[in-house]
């Protein structure tokens, strides 16, 4: 039998109290290193604590291989931070993705952010071959079934405990076609998603329009739709978005910005430039979460500062997002 | 059909090792349309094999033939009386050609001189592209006659992963995204609604996940001589 919540949440996840409070959601992302160094992430789990619900605890990020996110996961539940496990498609079948779910929740993780996952082609196993046993809706339906329906994905009885995990989704509104974006998340809603988490955006007077589509079609009140924001840190950083990566709009005023940052200082003092870069980057992103604030049915933000987890405090606090309300 | 690509000289030659006679054996089908190992082909290499093994300082006789089809008992069959003579037969059949071949000769050694490497079709004169997985559960009719399964680099069933830009493909902008002709496709026959139902996840079990597949078909079965 599933169990029965009598509280009237899904999960024990701080991130669904909050939401469901209708607070204005904060997710930030953690990386696991590409060793098994426990230190690193219980550094970057107190840089995140407190100024965010949870954070992301990526799966095999761009196909380089890392710390299983379910060790990470277990690693920031004991600094105090509140996971969203990452799960990839790409490295597990069914059964393996089930017999982590299981162990994820016994561990106390809370949230399961459910992903189709980047091409092996772009990590440091070429060669690998990849799964794709089911996709990313799928996976969605199957660990919603876990839960609610006491189900495993061939139809068996799951005896005992079931995992009680808020159930998220990636959404990248830019992708092509555009016109598929919406049902996209529409296939992912239906299919039991809690909440969802956009790719990194730039490009806000695009997020509007997905976003007055998403509204049309009643979407936003049958889940929790965070805006991926993050900051820039330098202007070579901007340009090389704005150029170079497939999907992503970065608009000249902000790659202007960047450049600004560093007149008149001195090429040679490099901690000088890079101070300044990173207080800009911080001020942009804060800019851009009141903006997207604004926007109707969005419930958060995820506020992805790879390997730069020092800036999620101060992004959030010029944002007025601190302190995270409390919820029990 | 079956595409396949010949292999390199060099792994040729490697696989060969001290042969002093080889036999390479062309097939008059699949192999021969894709320009990979069909009688001109097996001619191409075989002098190459003689003028590579000569300058090597261990020339090997090299002999030619192409049967019409290698993975069918009647046509290899008439081969068997001549084979004994061969240190090595090089197959520049598919793979199926050359388990045929090893099969029904398991006294004479058959390697391979071709990579399988598709079913597919060729797009244009020198191109060839992967159309089909022989995953054993078709989905042709629901996903607009393009197939995800061999088309899409994550074999997705519910629609594009966040990679899919201007019709590109993320893994390459020459690989063009399955789900965006799909999606081309279901506008102009105006069936999107049948994308936007969840697919459930795929049988496995019918594609080689279940082990090596068969099929036998009783109603075409000869019936066993008393």
């Amino acid at each position: 039998m599933a169990k029965e919540t009598d509280n009237g949440y899904k999960s024990n996840s701080t991130l669904e109290k909050v939401l469901k409070a209708g607070h204005f959601a904060v997710t930030a992302e953690l990386g696991p290193p590409q060793s098994a160094d426990a230190k690193e992430i219980r550094h970057k789990a107190g840089l995140l604590k407190g100024a965010v619900e949870a954070a992301n605890i990526t799966d095999n990020q761009t196909a380089i291989v890392r710390m299983s996110s379910i060790a990470a996961a277990t690693l920031a539940l004991q600094e105090g931070l509140e996971p969203i496990m990452q799960m990839t498609c790409r490295d597990r079948n069914r059964l393996a993705i089930q017999s982590d779910v299981l162990g994820a929740h016994a561990l106390g993780v809370q949230n399961l952010l459910c992903l189709t996952g980047d091409h092996q082609s772009f990590g440091n196993h070429p060669t690998a071959k990849n799964v794709h046993d089911i996709d990313s809706v799928q996976l969605i339906q199957m660990v919603k079934g876990m839960r609610d329906e006491a189900k495993f994905q061939c139809g068996d009885d799951i005896k005992g405990e079931c995992p009680s995990l808020f159930i998220g989704a990636a959404v990248n509104p830019f992708g092509d076609p555009f016109e598929f974006r919406p049902f996209r998340l529409a296939k992912k809603v239906a299919a039991g998603a809690d909440f969802v988490q956009t790719q990194l955006i730039y490009d806000i007077p695009r997020l509007r329009e997905y976003m007055k589509r998403v509204v049309d079609m009643g979407l936003h009140e049958k889940v929790a739709i965070l805006a991926g924001v993050g900051p820039l840190k330098s202007s070579g950083a901007a340009r090389y978005m704005r150029d170079k990566v497939p999907g992503m709009l970065v608009q000249d005023e902000y790659v202007d910005r960047m450049a600004a940052a560093i007149e008149g200082i001195d090429k040679e003092d490099k901690a000088a430039r890079r101070k300044a870069w990173r207080e800009t980057g911080i001020q942009i992103c804060i800019e851009q979460i009141q903006e997207i604030k604004e926007i109707e049915g969005i419930a958060g933000v995820h506020i992805m500062a790879i390997e730069w987890e020092e800036a999620v405090k101060p992004i959030a606090e010029g944002a007025g997002l601190l302190p995270r309300p409390a919820v029990d | 059909m079956i595409v396949g690509e010949q292999k390199k000289l060099e792994e040729i030659m490697s696989l060969l090792g001290d042969a002093k006679k080889v036999l390479v054996a062309g097939c008059g089908t699949c192999v021969t349309v894709c320009f990979a190992g069909g009688e001109k082909e097996v001619g191409i290499l075989a002098s190459a094999l003689r003028m590579k093994s000569e300058l090597e300082g261990h020339p090997m006789e090299v002999d030619e033939i192409t049967v019409q089809r290698q993975c069918e008992w009647e046509y290899i069959d008439p081969l068997a009386e001549r084979l004994g003579e061969y240190d090595v037969i090089l197959s520049l059949a598919c793979g199926i050609g050359v388990q045929a071949m090893t099969e029904r000769f398991p006294d004479s050694i058959t390697l391979p001189g071709l990579n399988t490497t598709f079913l597919g079709l060729p797009e244009e004169q020198g191109v060839w592209e992967e159309r089909c997985q022989a995953c054993g559960d078709c989905i042709l009719g629901i996903t607009g006659g393009i197939c995800p399964i061999a088309r899409c680099s994550k074999q997705l069933l519910n629609g594009p992963c966040g990679g899919s830009q201007d019709g590109a493909c993320e893994v390459d902008s020459e690989i063009p995204c399955a789900w965006q002709l799909i999606w081309e496709r279901a506008e102009k026959l105006g069936t999107m609604d049948q994308l936007i139902e969840i697919q459930p996840p795929k049988d496995w079990a019918q594609s080689r996940d279940g082990g090596p597949r068969k099929i036998v078909r009783e109603d075409l079965q000869l019936e066993e001589a008393e």
